[in-house]
C-alpha cells in the first residue's frame, strides 16, 4: 500500500505538467555545416571562368566548342584540379538545382552534364561515395527523372537521393530569420559538399544561384521565406558553405524565373564557373544576366557576415 | 449449444465437447442416418473402381492398429490433403466418439506418430478424385496470386520516377495498374447502359463474362481479390459459435442473398438514368479505395512514427536498418512523403464493418452485398461446368456446408443453386460419400440456375434505381448551386457526362503524385460521393502529369497527352481558375513582399503577374520622440491573375505562406470541359485559334 502510494507520488513528481507553453529557451548550440578549405593556395584560382566560345555555323544555331564536361574539367584544373577539394576515401555531396519540373532546355534545373562532369571527377580525386541530392519544389520523382540529372548522374556512378520525407531532422540554424528548421540529412552529412547550382534570373530576388541553392536543405514550409528572401538566402549559407562551387551557366534563363518554362526564356552561354566563394560566383554570376551585385542585397550580408567578397574582381581571377 | 438439455446429458456434453474440441451437430440430433452412428461403418456400398483413383497409400505401417480395420487409415491417407482449419475443426467435431475413444483406449500408442497419420474424412471415406483435389489447391494458388498481383498493382499506382528514363520521355506508368477494373463486368454493363458506349479497355471484361458463361462464377472463388479478403476473414473471424452447428446453418443458402441481385438491378437502372452510381459497391472499386486511400495510407503513418522512432536511437546499427527500411518501402510500397485523403476515416470504416460482417455471416459481403457477383450470378446460369449430385449417398454429414462458400446448397437432397455458387470445389472434396462431383456438362435436374428473387421487390428495387438520379438532381448541387469548390481532374469530361463514367475507384486519388485529389464527401452533391475532386491546399495539380487520365478505366478522366493539358498548339487544359483574396494577401494588405505564388505559377507565359508599386507602411513602433509611429515607404510587387492563362492547377493556393486559408484560391469556374461554368466572354468562343 504505502509501496503503491510512494511509487504514484514519485511518478507523479516527475511527470508534473507544469503547464504553459513550452516556449523555453533552448540550450541547442547553433549549427554550421563549415566544408571549406582551410587554405588558400597562392598559385591557383579562387575564381575561375570556362567559357566555350560560340563557333558560328550557318547563320542561325551557334555550336559550342566544348562539352559542358570539358569546361568543367578546365575550370577544375584551373583551381589547381579536384584533387585539391576532394581526399582519397570522402563521403562527397554533390548538390545542384533539381527544384522544378523542367527539362534541361528550359534551364530550370543544373545542367545534367555539368553534374555528371562534377561527379566524375570527384571520383577521380578518389571519392569513396558521391551522393547527388536536392529538395525539389515540385514533385521530386519527377524532377530528379525530367531534369535528367537522376539518368547522368546515375550512369557514372552516384547516389542519387531523393528527399524522403524520413531523411528530414530538425537543427538550430539561428540566423536572424531562419532558427529551427527541418533539414535534409543526406546534404549534410559529408565529408566534402560541393555546390553546383545553375544561374537564373529569379523574380524575387532579381538573381540566384549558389547561395539561393541552399533552399534546398529545407524541408517544412518554405513559402514563409519569400518575405525577407535575401536574409534567408544570407542565413542559409551562413549554415551552409561548401567546399566547391561549380555554378551552370551553360544554359541560362534569362526572365521568368526562377521557374521558366518557355525555351526562349533561356540563353546559351555555354559557360562554367568555378569557385571557393559562394559570395562572390554569385557576384559574377549576375553579370551574366546583366545585373549588379550592389542590386543583390544578399550579397551584401553575405560579404558582411564574412563569407565571401561581392567585388569578384579582386580574387585571383583565371579565364580559360 | 443452446438448446435444452437435461442436466445429465449436458455433462456429457461437456466431455465431449472437451475430447473432440467442437459442437456436434445439434440440428440433425432426431434424424441419424449417418451409419457410423449405427455401428454401420464400412457398408455403404462399394465404391465405384473405374471413377476412384486414389493417391497411393500413404503410412502402411501405422501404428494406429486398434482402430477397426474397415476404417484402416490406409485407405483415407489422400483426398483430407490439408483442409482449412475451418473443416479440420468441423470434421473432428462430426467425427466418431468411436475414434476418440479409440485413441483413449490405446494409451501405450505414442501420440506424435498417431498425429503423423493422415487424417481420415468420416464416414465412408471415399477421398475425394484427385483432380478435384488438385483443383482446390489451383484455386488456393489462384487466390494469392491474384491477391498479391493486385496489391503489387496497388503499390505501383503511383510515379516513382527512374534514372533509366530519358529526360524528354512522356511520364506514365509502365503496368495497367487498373487492369482488375478493365475486366470488371458490372463495371462495363453500367457505362455502357449509361453513355452507351464502352470505353477502350473495358473489352477486356468479355473475357470475364466468357469464362463466366464455361465456368460459373469462378471470378468470385478464384480471382477476385477482395473475395479472397473475405475468405480469409471468414475463416479467421468465426467465434466459437461461428463453427461446428452454427457455421452449418449460416451456410445454408438464405432468402437475404437476394439482396445482391436487387442491388444489381437499381444500380444498373440508375445506370441507364446516368449515374454510375453503383461503383459505390463494386468489390474492386472498394477494394481500391479502401486499401489504397485508408489501409495504405494508414499503415504508412504507423511505419513512419516508429521507424522514425527506431531513426532517433542512439545505434548506428539501429539507426541504419531504419533508414534502410524507410528508404525500402517507400521506393516500394508507398511515396516518399504521407498521403493524406479527405474524409477517409468513412471508408475505412465501412470496410472494417464489412470485414467484420463475416463473424457473423461467413463471406457476408460476397453473399449478400456484392453486385459484381450478382451480375455473375446471372450469367453463370449458361455455365457448362457444374456440379452433379448423387442424393442417394448422402448421408447428410454436413461436411460439404460446413466448407461451402458461396452458400450454394451443395448437400444431398436439395438442389445446387448454380447462380450462387462460386466453384471452389471445397464440397466436393470434403464430401466423403461420392455424392458431389463437378463436370462438364452436368445434369441439371438437381440444379437451379436463375437467382430466386422475388418480383415485387425486384420491381421496387427497378424502381428505387429510377428515381435516384432526379432524387439526387433536384438535391442542389449540379443543375443549381453547383460548389465552386468540385474542381475535377485535368481532362475530365462534362459533369453530366462524369457522373455517367466515374466509377468511385479512387485510381486517379492513389495516382496522383501530389496527393491532390480527394474522394468528394457531399461536396459534389450525393451523386458524387467519393468522386475525384481537387484540395488544391493538399495537393496541387502539376502541370505536365497527365497520370490521372491513364488510370481512369471508364474514361471520366480522358488519356490527355501532356501537349493537350499544357497547351502546345491548342488552348491548354483548365480546371478552374485562381482568385486572391486582398485582404488575407501579403503584398496587397500587409505592404510585405511575397509572390510565392507567381513563383511556382508553371504556365508560360506566367498566369500570375506582378505589379511593382510603392506602398506606405506604418512602422510597428512610436516613434522615439513618443509620438505617433513613422510611416516610410516600401516597394512591393502585388499579384494579378490572368484568368485567360490561368489553368486552374492550385499552385498557388498549395503554397501560399498565410497557412490557415489561403489569400489565393482556386475554384472551377472556367474549366475547360463546362460550356455554360465560365467567366469570359472568349471562353465561349469555341472558333478561336491559337
Amino acid at each position: 500500500m504505502a509501496g503503491v502510494l510512494g511509487a504514484a507520488a514519485v511518478g507523479g513528481r516527475v511527470a508534473w505538467d507544469r503547464g504553459g507553453f513550452g516556449l523555453v529557451e533552448s540550450r541547442a548550440t547553433r549549427q554550421v555545416r563549415d566544408y571549406r578549405l582551410a587554405e588558400r593556395d597562392a598559385e591557383h584560382a579562387e575564381l575561375a571562368i570556362a567559357r566555350a566560345p560560340a563557333r558560328e555555323v550557318g547563320d542561325l544555331s551557334p555550336e559550342p566548342t566544348a562539352t559542358p564536361e570539358q569546361l568543367v574539367r578546365r575550370a577544375l584544373e584551373a583551381m589547381g584540379g579536384m584533387g585539391r577539394f576532394v581526399s582519397r576515401g570522402d563521403v562527397v555531396v554533390v548538390k545542384p538545382n533539381i527544384g522544378w519540373d523542367r527539362m534541361p532546355i528550359h534551364a530550370a534545373n543544373t545542367n545534367p552534364d555539368v553534374v555528371a562532369a562534377v561527379v566524375k571527377l570527384a571520383f577521380e580525386a578518389g571519392a569513396k561515395k558521391v551522393v547527388v541530392a536536392d529538395g525539389s519544389c515540385n514533385d521530386p520523382n519527377r524532377c530528379f527523372q525530367r531534369s535528367g540529372i537522376w539518368g547522368a548522374a546515375y550512369a557514372v556512378g552516384a547516389d542519387v537521393v531523393l528527399p524522403q520525407e524520413h531523411r528530414f531532422r530538425s537543427m538550430r540554424l539561428k540566423g536572424d530569420v531562419l532558427d529551427e528548421w527541418p533539414i535534409f540529412t543526406t546534404l549534410v552529412d559529408a565529408d566534402k559538399v560541393i555546390n553546383v547550382p545553375i544561374a537564373k534570373h529569379h523574380n524575387l530576388a532579381k538573381f540566384t544561384a549558389a547561395m539561393k541553392n541552399w533552399y534546398g536543405v529545407l524541408g517544412g514550409r518554405r513559402n514563409r521565406l519569400h518575405q525577407n528572401i535575401d536574409t534567408s538566402i544570407a542565413d542559409l549559407a551562413t549554415f551552409m558553405r561548401p567546399t566547391l562551387v561549380v555554378m551552370d551557366a551553360w544554359r541560362v534563363l534569362m526572365r521568368n524565373g526562377p521557374q521558366g518554362g518557355n525555351i526562349d526564356d533561356a540563353k546559351d552561354m555555354h559557360t562554367v564557373i568555378a569557385s571557393v566563394d559562394q559570395v562572390a560566383a554569385d557576384a559574377f554570376g549576375c553579370t551574366l544576366i546583366g545585373q549588379k551585385p550592389e542590386n543583390l542585397p544578399y550579397l551584401a550580408m553575405g560579404e558582411k557576415r564574412g563569407l565571401g567578397t561581392t567585388r569578384w574582381e579582386s580574387l585571383r581571377v583565371r579565364r580559360v | 449449444m443452446t438448446q435444452p438439455a437435461t442436466p445429465q446429458h449436458a455433462g456429457v456434453r461437456i466431455d465431449l465437447a472437451l475430447v473432440t474440441g467442437g459442437a456436434h451437430d445439434a440440428a440433425h440430433a432426431d434424424v441419424d442416418p449417418i451409419p457410423w452412428r449405427t455401428g454401420k461403418v464400412g457398408v455403404v456400398p462399394a465404391i465405384d473402381a473405374v471413377t476412384w483413383s486414389p493417391i497411393a497409400p500413404i503410412a502402411p505401417a501405422s501404428p494406429v492398429s486398434p482402430r477397426p480395420p474397415s476404417v484402416a487409415p490406409t485407405t483415407c491417407a489422400s483426398g483430407s490433403g490439408a483442409p482449412c482449419a475451418c473443416s479440420t475443426t468441423a470434421a473432428a467435431s462430426t467425427s466418431t466418439i468411436a475414434a476418440a475413444t479409440a485413441v483413449a483406449s490405446a494409451p501405450s500408442v505414442p501420440v506424435a506418430p498417431a498425429k503423423k497419420a493422415k487424417k481420415k474424412l468420416p464416414g465412408s471415406g471415399i477421398p475425394a478424385r484427385r483432380i478435384a483435389v488438385i483443383l482446390k489447391w489451383a484455386r488456393r494458388a489462384c487466390q494469392v496470386g491474384f491477391f498479391a498481383l493486385f496489391m503489387y498493382f496497388l503499390f505501383q499506382t503511383g510515379f516513382r520516377g527512374s534514372f533509366a528514363a530519358r529526360a524528354d520521355a512522356p511520364v506514365r506508368l509502365p503496368l495497367p495498374v487498373e487492369g482488375f477494373l478493365l475486366a470488371d463486368p458490372f463495371v462495363a454493363a453500367m457505362t455502357v447502359l449509361s453513355t452507351h458506349t464502352i470505353y477502350r479497355g473495358l473489352l477486356w471484361s468479355v473475357g470475364l463474362l466468357g469464362l463466366t458463361m464455361v465456368f460459373g462464377r469462378v471470378f468470385c472463388g478464384w480471382i477476385c481479390p477482395f473475395g479472397t479478403l473475405h475468405h480469409f476473414f471468414a475463416w479467421l473471424l468465426p467465434s466459437k459459435k461461428g463453427r461446428g452447428a452454427s457455421r452449418v446453418e449460416a451456410n445454408r443458402t438464405h432468402t437475404y442473398q437476394r439482396v445482391k441481385y436487387y442491388l444489381l438491378y437499381a444500380f444498373l437502372v440508375a445506370g441507364v438514368s446516368g449515374s454510375a452510381i453503383g461503383g459505390l459497391f463494386d468489390p474492386i472499386c472498394i477494394a481500391v479505395r479502401s486499401i489504397g486511400l485508408g489501409v495504405i495510407p494508414g499503415i504508412q503513418y504507423l511505419s513512419h512514427r516508429g521507424l522514425g522512432a527506431a531513426q532517433d536511437v542512439q545505434s548506428r546499427a539501429v539507426q541504419g536498418a531504419a533508414d534502410h527500411a524507410q528508404d525500402f518501402l517507400a521506393q516500394t510500397v508507398w511515396q516518399s512523403k504521407q498521403f493524406y485523403f479527405h474524409q477517409t476515416w468513412f471508408i475505412v470504416f465501412l470496410l472494417v464493418a464489412i470485414l467484420f460482417a463475416n463473424r457473423f455471416i461467413p463471406r457476408f459481403w460476397c453473399r449478400v452485398l456484392c453486385p459484381l457477383g450478382a451480375f455473375l450470378g446471372v450469367f453463370s446460369r449458361f455455365a457448362l461446368f457444374g456440379m452433379t449430385k448423387d442424393h442417394a449417398k448422402c448421408t447428410d454429414c454436413n461436411l460439404c456446408i460446413v466448407n461451402c462458400q458461396g452458400a450454394d446448397s451443395p448437400q444431398g437432397g436439395v438442389k445446387w443453386r448454380q447462380d450462387e455458387c462460386h466453384m471452389c470445389m471445397n464440397c466436393e472434396n470434403a464430401c466423403p460419400e461420392d455424392v458431389i462431383k463437378f463436370t462438364f456438362l452436368p445434369n441439371r435436374r438437381s440444379t437451379v440456375v436463375a437467382p430466386d428473387t422475388e418480383r415485387r421487390t425486384a420491381l421496387a428495387a427497378l424502381g428505387a434505381g429510377a428515381v435516384f438520379l432526379p432524387a439526387a438532381r433536384v438535391a442542389d448541387s449540379l443543375d443549381v448551386n453547383y460548389q465552386s469548390k468540385v474542381i475535377r481532374p485535368p481532362g475530365a469530361v462534362e459533369e453530366r457526362g462524369f457522373l455517367e463514367r466515374c466509377i468511385r475507384c479512387a485510381e486517379c486519388m492513389k495516382v496522383c503524385p501530389n496527393n491532390a485529389l480527394h474522394p468528394a464527401f457531399f461536396e459534389a452533391g450525393v451523386e458524387g460521393l467519393w468522386t475525384p475532386i481537387l484540395i488544391a491546399r493538399i495537393g496541387y495539380c502539376e502541370f505536365s502529369c497527365v497520370l490521372c487520365g491513364q488510370v481512369c478505366p471508364t474514361g471520366a478522366i480522358q488519356k490527355i497527352s501532356e501537349k493537350e493539358k499544357m497547351g502546345e498548339g491548342q488552348p491548354p487544359i483548365k480546371i478552374g481558375t485562381a482568385f486572391y483574396d486582398h485582404g488575407r494577401c501579403l503584398p496587397w494588405s500587409m505592404q510585405t513582399p511575397c509572390i510565392v505564388c507567381e513563383e511556382f505559377c508553371p504556365t508560360s507565359p506566367k498566369a500570375i503577374w506582378v505589379e511593382e508599386v510603392d506602398a506606405t507602411v506604418r512602422d510597428s513602433k512610436p516613434a522615439a520622440d513618443g509620438g505617433p509611429p513613422a510611416y516610410h515607404t516600401v516597394h512591393l510587387q502585388r499579384p494579378h491573375v490572368d484568368p485567360s492563362l490561368c489553368v486552374g492547377c492550385g499552385a498557388c493556393e498549395k503554397v501560399c505562406p498565410v497557412q490557415d486559408q489561403p489569400a489565393v484560391y482556386v475554384t472551377n469556374v472556367g474549366e475547360t470541359r463546362s460550356k455554360t461554368n465560365v467567366i469570359l466572354l472568349e471562353n465561349t468562343n469555341y472558333n478561336q485559334k491559337i
